[in-house]
């Protein structure tokens, strides 16, 4: 006889979004109750006093809200620059150097022409040139994936070492004592707004935001960028010139990470190193695929996301952890329920001999698991 | 002198979801020591049936009997523990590996992974039953026969005594088709069984010692070969003519609208895919495309299409547009021009319209635009636009109205994870300057084909992935003629479909038909084929074997023509004009 398999994994038809929201939301507890757990294994501390840190280190202070909305906005801003390519399944790993270059460029501006020139001059022409350079970093590999067929994650990934190197070589020019650390310069700083110097950039990217909504979902540009990514045969049946809308996506996705280089220089550290970037051009990636590549709901995986780690480092502080494992820990911890409880969204767990109600459960249960 | 039984297969059925039944009562069997062909048209069920012997798939209903034992073949690997090997289409081979690596791998046994001893033993088979192969080679170095051998080889290192072939011959050439059956050959004399899928009777003739017919996923016979001939067993493969209610009225006027002369194309494998082609398709005739699956129908209709660069030939359109006048609907500016300076176009009054004035000097842009506009500017003739070596985009800017369902609706025709208003505007999305798109006429459009043809959906924003085939279908088939084309090709639109929607796509091209359209229909039955169309174009192998009128044409001649056997008579009845 045949057998029917222990376990049977069945797709779902599609979940209703509240159910979807629970999902998630039971996936975030399960993985922070679990994190406070861990710490509290490693030091003498209550479990709640994980908590009690996190959210201080998070919000515990109008200084640290504000860093936090800014971090997620300048996050916000990487993801929106990645999720055109993403949208066209052009798998653009290159926003670290994309952001870099873009820095780079606005630095160069900075230093060189800092002094001769006005500042709402220098900015102008900072913004000019961060975009440029940020979109030539992004269209080099549309332009060999289009016409030769490379593969775009390897071009952009070996880009971010050239943007590296670049950074490196710029600032051993430029620092003449030998300390590889180039002084915040003066001229060229963006604005206070209102007397903040953190709501010009959560402004910006929040408006950036809304702009690749729009763009994405009610342009004929959008529009293609869906079709050549879900369907290339499609495209080039319907006669879309697939080779220009990859090199159009990515002028647009290597020129908004090129602004996220700009502000970096410009509005936040007024300096530049090898790590400016931050490590975004990646973390971002995670943002996107959990925002299913909805602009919309990118800001609030960016804000989750710049909240667990900044939350992390107060827990880090107030646990006395020494080192960064304990908190890297967490950190995976966190995203690994959250991308695992999708599993969850997409299949259903069928147990053998076990009828619908049972399965249900089993699955609240599978999940809580994770 | 009676043959041992190795295989009995006993009222086997195996339905994939409620509506396709894959087979249906299926009882064959398999001797020791004898070649089986599983002869069938395509989607006849032949590949599912031996893939139940395989381990593939498990019978929803029936037995197996293996050496007269109750058998449950779950996986390859109980298919391996009853000794079945099965070769399928698409090879499976790890492309890295050596031919000597990939027979080895996964080959049960106790003896740890033990190249050497597996290589005197691989030696040892070859040589019995004459394989050439060479061990140490990389399979992605191979030829597609070499690849096939190991395949065989495999199977055999595995302990199968019995191999089951799908379509092998199709990818070989004539001397490689030798080969490979003195191989068969001395397999059968060593007491394998061997089982080949085909649908080429010239080599159910040459090889097997029986033929088992499937058609439509039934059982129709099993024959000795010594006792049958080719026109028997396509007899048998086709079936008695079936009659169908379809409207079929006699072309009105029909006047040439595509013409293809000598098209040929290169497939990826270098071999020819379309080889010297030529037809012609009238308006108001539906002409019909027979020919088994693989064929080169698919490439002919993208090829004409725009989607392929061909090797030689033309494709010309004739845009019925005397005395007609010219718009910029359908033509850009620059077209305009060009057609003026061909001098292609007039005034009411008969006068050349070159695009300059009395004087000879050229008119503004704007003065153009505004006559053009006016509708003053006619065509003297019809228009002749050569289409070889263009995009779907040029073609559509040429103003060449031209609709194509492709055989792969959810690869090709329409984008599966967009909603229905978003597949009805992949057409006309770009129409206008405006930067974003307009979602209000596609979604009219969309209201409009869900009505028509009852499309079932939960709603206008559902993804088309989540449709069944025939909605699918329906969907697409519905933009595609709303485009209002001038030539209409469709690649199997039926597949798939129930009867009730089948016949909605028949209407529906025939009324396409009614209104001048000219219509290519691709089709796989017959019955449909001869029932539907005006005239039916019969390919082999990327050739053209000959054009019948469909009114007077019989089913094995089609059949037979298919098959490659027989060139149809030219010239024949009024498909002369080819």
């Amino acid at each position: 006889m045949k057998k029917e398999p222990l376990i049977r994994l069945v797709k779902r038809d599609t979940l209703s979004v509240p159910k979807v929201v629970l999902i998630y939301a039971i996936a975030i507890v399960v993985s922070l109750m679990l994190s406070a757990l861990i710490c509290s294994l490693f030091s003498s501390k209550n479990p709640l006093a994980f908590f009690e840190a996190l959210f201080n280190g998070a919000l515990g202070s109008s200084r640290r809200v504000w860093l936090l909305l800014q971090d997620s906005a300048l996050l916000l801003g990487v993801a929106v620059a990645l999720v055109p390519a993403f949208k066209m399944k052009f798998w653009n790993l290159g926003g670290n150097g994309q952001i870099l270059v873009g820095c780079l460029a606005a630095i160069s501006c900075m230093f060189y022409l800092g002094g001769k020139i006005p500042d709402p001059l220098l900015i102008f022409i900072m913004t000019v040139a961060s975009i440029a350079a940020g979109a030539i970093w992004g269209v080099l590999p549309a332009i060999f994936k289009a016409f030769f067929g490379t593969n775009e994650s390897l071009f952009t990934l070996m880009l971010n070492y050239i943007a590296t190197g670049l950074v490196a070589m710029f600032i051993t020019i430029w620092v003449k004592s030998g300390s590889g650390v180039l002084e915040p310069l003066k001229a060229g700083n963006f604005p206070k707004l209102f007397g903040n110097r953190y709501l010009l950039t959560v402004l910006v990217f929040f408006v950036l935001t809304i702009l690749m909504f729009i763009y994405l979902k009610y342009t004929k540009h959008g529009y293609e960028i869906s079709v050549v990514g879900d369907s290339p045969n499609t495209a080039k049946y319907i006669g879309i010139d697939v080779k220009r809308v990859i090199i159009r996506t990515m002028l647009i996705s290597g020129a908004l990470a090129g602004i996220v280089g700009l502000f970096l220089a410009g509005g936040i550290h007024h300096t530049i190193s090898t790590a400016s970037a931050n490590n975004m051009g990646f973390t971002a990636i995670m943002a996107t695929w959990l925002a299913a590549f909805n602009p919309l709901i990118m800001m609030g995986t960016c804000f989750f996301i710049i909240f667990i780690s900044r939350g992390m480092v107060e827990v880090r502080g107030s646990f006395g952890f020494t080192n960064d494992s304990v908190a890297n820990i967490v950190i995976g911890l966190v995203y690994f329920c959250v991308i695992a409880c999708s599993f969850f969204i997409t299949y259903r767990v069928v147990f053998r001999k076990s009828n619908t109600k049972n399965a249900e459960a089993d699955e609240v249960k599978g999940d809580k698991k994770v | 002198m009676k043959k041992q039984t190795v295989i009995e297969l006993r009222g086997i059925t195996k339905r994939f979801g409620t509506k396709v039944v894959a087979n249906k009562n299926v009882s064959i069997d398999v001797k020791k020591g004898e070649i089986l062909s599983i002869l069938g048209e395509n989607g006849c069920g032949k590949t599912t049936l031996m893939n139940m012997l395989a381990g593939i798939y498990y019978p929803d209903e029936g037995t197996i009997l293996i050496r007269g034992e109750e058998a449950s073949i779950r996986s390859p690997k109980d298919a391996f523990r009853y000794n079945i090997g099965m070769i399928h289409q698409h090879f499976k081979l790890i492309d890295v590996f050596t031919a000597a690596e990939n027979i080895v791998l996964g080959a049960d046994g106790n003896d740890k992974y033990d190249i050497k001893l597996a290589k005197n033993r691989i030696s040892a088979m070859s040589e019995k039953y004459g394989f050439h192969i060479e061990l140490d080679k990389k399979v992605h170095e191979m030829s597609v026969s070499e690849k096939q051998t190991v395949e065989i080889v495999k199977a055999l290192y595995r302990g199968a005594d019995v191999l089951i072939l799908d379509e092998p011959t199709a990818v070989l050439t004539p001397q490689e088709i030798d080969r490979l059956f003195e191989v068969l050959r001395a397999m059968r004399e060593d007491g394998k069984s061997v089982i080949i899928i085909t649908h080429k009777l010239n080599e159910v003739m040459a090889i097997s010692d029986r033929v088992t017919v499937l058609r439509k996923g039934e059982h129709v016979k099993t024959v000795n070969t010594t006792e049958t001939n080719e026109k028997e067993l396509a007899d048998m493969m086709v079936g008695q003519k079936v009659v169908l209610n379809i409207d079929r009225p006699l072309p009105e006027n029909p006047e040439i609208r595509l013409d293809v002369e000598g098209l040929s194309l290169m497939g990826s494998e270098g071999n020819m895919v379309l080889d010297d082609v030529s037809f012609s398709a009238n308006s108001g005739e539906i002409l019909g495309i027979a020919g088994i699956a693989g064929s080169g129908q698919r490439e002919l209709l993208e090829s004409i299409a725009g989607l392929h660069h061909l090797q030689k030939g033309s494709v010309t359109y004739y845009n019925p547009k005397k005395d007609k006048p010219i718009t910029f609907y359908h033509k850009s500016f620059e077209r305009v021009m060009e057609l003026a300076n061909e001098g292609m176009l007039r005034y009411s009054d008969g006068r050349d319209f070159t695009g300059k004035d009395e004087n000879g000097k050229m008119l503004s842009k704007k003065s153009i635009r505004a006559q053009v506009e006016a509708g003053e500017i006619f065509f003297k003739e019809d228009e002749v636009i050569n289409l070889r070596e263009k995009t779907p985009l040029q073609i559509r800017e040429l103003g060449v109205r031209f609709s194509f369902v492709p055989e792969d609706r959810l690869g090709m025709g329409l984008v599966g994870n967009m909603d229905i208003i978003d597949n009805m505007m992949l057409r006309s999305y770009r129409r206008g300057k405006s930067f974003f798109v307009d979602r209000k006429a596609p979604e009219n459009l969309a209201n409009e084909v869900i009505e028509s043809l009852q499309v079932v959906t939960p709603s206008t924003h559902t993804p088309v992935r989540r449709l069944s085939g025939g909605n699918v279908q329906k969907v697409l088939v519905g933009r595609e003629i709303a485009a209002g084309p001038r030539v209409l090709m469709a690649a199997y639109p039926v597949r798939g479909l129930d009867i009730n929607s089948s016949y909605t796509i028949y209407n529906l091209l025939t009324e396409q038909k009614k209104n001048g359209v000219a219509v290519i229909f691709v089709g796989e039955d017959l019955d449909v084929l001869l029932a539907l169309c005006d005239r039916i174009l019969v390919v082999a192998g990327g050739k053209v074997m000959g054009t019948l009128d469909a009114r007077m044409a019989k089913k094995e001649e089609i059949g037979l023509m298919m098959t490659g056997a027989v060139r149809g008579e030219e010239e024949k009845q009024e498909g002369g004009s080819l």
